[in-house]
């Protein structure tokens, strides 16, 4: 009785790693928690599917988290948006080439009451400026994402010295972008958010756009193919195949087809 | 009738036995041959629960020697019953067929055992009753029918009656008195007096740890050999 | 308050539409944490009944550890598994990473320690009680500890169920070593992480009440079945 037992455990224990071994073709990409909560890929990836036959499985991190999964070799693909941090990734032999993809942009938002007094501005240096000044709460995502590493650039070109002027209003959460809003929308205070996921954010509170189209606010996605020389295993082909259709017209015009109520939210740059 | 041999005569040589730590019995020497029915008595703590334990090879002594037969390790062939039955969460035939099993007797055999050992208890048509719920009279029976499937060569009992009504208690008595007839040898402790008077052949007197006499039943409550018993004999009847 | 009663709402409507997405999250949930419950007590069982009766040196500390490994953090197993699994670790070429099968090894790591030590914890009172009569029957260690685990076999559904409980609840550890992957590795829990991150508070709370609900009405079918089962087999 115990035998048999044990051999029923043992092909139900299989079951679930079966696909695994079924022939899917599918790939691992390591995005991040912006792209993957603003809902693209889901519009995205079906269309995908349909054009190349590839099932891609996105891991949404923060980018220094989706870039050191993709170190370790965990993923094919890397979709980021933190161009210095690619650029070192491909420099240190990890990333094959980097391809810019598309733009979204940031926007500083805040509470309606504004008591830093920013509404309306276009230039975001000032605006933080102006936060710092008012010792109003500023909520970082400070989980070394892209956008935290943006709002670190911010801070620095606007002459703002963090570690020195950082207090009690300065809210530091380690988090991912939403729950972030999460916090800023509780408890009224600023926050820097692609507008991605702000879009698609349901729980505002008395949370608003403030400040937006200032240029130094673009943010600009890359993709990269991990290298199969370090990680002999990576599906190359495949990984590449994907990468070919993100930048190819059909791939660019549909990311520019990604709308949420009516609004564009990310504008495909692939080839400029 | 007994299905093993030579577990008999069980031999003890100046054992010790300190199942806690401190010592309950000391220096007890002791022979004990086939078929007779012993009776162990004493006053409470003198150490009659742990020498019946030794006896099973339950407790290992920590000095002395213990043999059984030729051996130096507890045989098969031996059963033990105790105050309150112990009986799996199943019914009372598969108690009895747990117990067979593993003493590798299985199959028509063991049917035919178990068949023989509930009607020898009354307890047939209990049978594929759960043991949990009979009652304490039928689950110590359940546990005495168990013995009889067995058939062991010495049967130890450890105040097999102290729980039961004054009917059960005879109905068991009877069975023992069965299994004995069938050529098991009986080891046996009581309180009650007049039971040992009347199913001991011979009784063994414990005093603190050691054995103060042992003497044919008849002529031990008449006439016991050891102030100890006497004293304890006197201190009953009052 | 609104929340909670637009959640009510949105729960009662996602269960009788029988939304296919949510659908597919349950039955993955469900098989994963099933399939790391019947490991773990596959393995948790005969363990903890072999530490019950067995005598070992070190055994006090082995009972004083294995109680310990009961409070493993979820999301601390999820890390040392990604690790073992990662492509950069030892375990890296069966390519179990983000897939269910690596929930279910985070998962049985998880709850193996439970189902061990509350077993452990059963089968030594049982073995108090039983000791003296089974060693007198001939019962071996092997043979008492079966024995035992069969005749605690009540008690011990409710330690299985413990675990099951735990597996069926936890996220930090599926999140890690699933990558929360939609329609891959996407379950009860992970999908109430993303969308409570997501801002969308009336779904992530209703997807949490449908998930009690499915424990519940699971409780319910094994305290039926123990029930019928007693009365049946005693």
């Amino acid at each position: 009785m115990n035998r048999r037992v044990f051999v029923a455990g043992f092909v139900f224990f299989l079951l679930p790693i079966l696909p695994v071994c079924a022939q899917e073709k599918f790939i691992v990409v390591a995005s991040t928690t912006s792209t993957e909560q603003s809902g693209l890929f889901g519009y995205l990836l079906p269309i995908v599917e349909r054009d190349t036959g590839i099932k891609v499985r996105v891991v949404a991190l923060g980018t220094g988290q989706a870039l050191d999964m993709a170190k370790r070799g965990d993923a094919d693909v890397a979709f980021v948006h933190d161009t210095a941090a690619e650029e070192k990734f491909v420099a240190d032999g990890y990333g094959v080439k980097r391809f810019p993809v598309m733009y979204n942009d940031f926007v500083l938002i805040g509470p309606k009451s504004d008591p830093a007094k920013i509404a309306g501005g276009k230039d975001i240096l000032a605006a933080l400026v102006k936060i710092q000044i008012a010792q109003a709460p500023f909520v970082s995502r400070g989980d070394k994402s892209g956008t935290h590493a943006a709002e670190l650039r911010y801070w620095k070109d606007a002459g703002v010295d963090l570690e020195a002027k950082k207090g009690a209003w300065y809210r530091d959460t380690g988090s991912g972008m939403g729950p972030t809003l999460n916090t800023a929308s509780s408890m009224n205070g600023y926050v820097l958010a692609d507008r991605g996921t702000w879009l698609a954010f349901k729980n505002r509170g008395n949370l608003t756009i403030l400040v937006e189209g200032d240029k130094k606010l673009f943010n600009q996605y890359g993709v990269m193919l991990v290298n199969p020389a370090k990680h002999p295993h990576v599906k190359a082909d495949l990984g590449q195949q994907f990468i070919d259709w993100l930048v190819s017209p059909r791939g660019q015009e549909a990311i520019a087809g990604y709308k949420i109520g009516g609004e564009q939210l990310f504008f495909p740059n692939a080839n400029r | 009738m007994a299905d093993y041999g030579t577990g008999l005569p069980i031999r003890l040589h100046q054992v010790v036995a300190a199942p806690g730590g401190t010592p309950v019995l000391t220096g007890i020497d002791l022979v004990l041959n086939a078929g007779g029915r012993t009776v162990l008595l004493g006053p409470n703590g003198a150490g009659k629960s742990t020498l019946l334990r030794v006896l099973h090879g339950l407790i290992s002594p920590s000095a002395g020697s213990i043999v059984w037969g030729d051996e130096c390790t507890r045989p098969r062939g031996q059963a033990m019953v105790f105050q309150r039955p112990v009986l799996l969460r199943r019914s009372a035939a598969e108690n009895i067929r747990y117990a067979l099993d593993l003493a590798g007797v299985h199959g028509a055999e063991a049917d035919a055992r178990i068949a023989e050992a509930l009607d020898e208890v009354g307890l047939r048509a209990l049978a594929a009753r759960s043991a949990r719920v009979l009652s304490g009279g039928e689950q110590q029976k359940l546990a005495f029918a168990r013995v009889w499937a067995l058939r062991p060569e010495v049967l130890f009992l450890d105040e097999p009656t102290a729980s039961l009504d004054p009917a059960a208690a005879r109905s068991v008595e009877q069975i023992i008195g069965d299994i004995h007839a069938r050529g098991t040898t009986i080891v046996m402790t009581t309180h009650n007096l007049v039971q040992a008077k009347r199913l001991a052949d011979d009784i063994l007197f414990l005093h603190a740890g050691r054995v103060t006499e042992r003497t044919p039943a008849r002529e031990f409550f008449t006439n016991p050999h050891s102030t100890e018993a006497a004293a304890f004999l006197e201190g009953e009847r009052l | 308050m609104n929340t909670i009663s637009e959640s009510l709402a949105l729960a009662a409507g996602l269960v009788t539409h029988f939304d296919a997405n949510l659908v597919d999250v349950v039955a993955l949930s469900l098989r994963v944490s099933l399939t790391a419950t019947f490991f773990a007590a596959y393995l948790g069982l005969p363990i903890g009944a072999a530490i019950a009766v067995g005598r070992f040196p070190g055994r006090p500390t082995l009972i004083v550890v294995l109680n310990a490994l009961m409070g493993l953090p979820p999301v601390v197993v999820g890390l040392v598994v990604y690790l073992l699994l990662s492509r950069a670790g030892p375990l890296g070429s069966f390519g179990l990473l983000f897939t269910p099968g690596a929930m279910i090894v985070a998962q049985t790591i998880l709850i193996t320690p439970i189902i061990a030590a509350l077993s452990r914890q059963i089968v030594a009172d049982a073995w108090s009680e039983y000791r003296e009569q089974l060693t007198s029957l001939g019962a071996g260690t092997h043979r008492a500890a079966m024995t035992l685990l069969w005749d605690t076999r009540f008690s011990l559904a409710v330690v299985v169920l413990a675990g099951f409980g735990r597996a069926i609840a936890e996220v930090g550890a599926v999140m890690i070593v699933g990558g929360n992957i939609a329609g891959v590795t996407r379950v009860m829990t992970t999908t109430i992480a993303l969308e409570t991150s997501k801002g969308d508070l009336p779904l992530a709370l209703a997807l949490g009440m449908v998930l009690i609900a499915i424990v519940l009405l699971l409780n319910t079918a094994a305290h039926l079945t123990r029930e019928w089962a007693r009365a049946r087999f005693g």
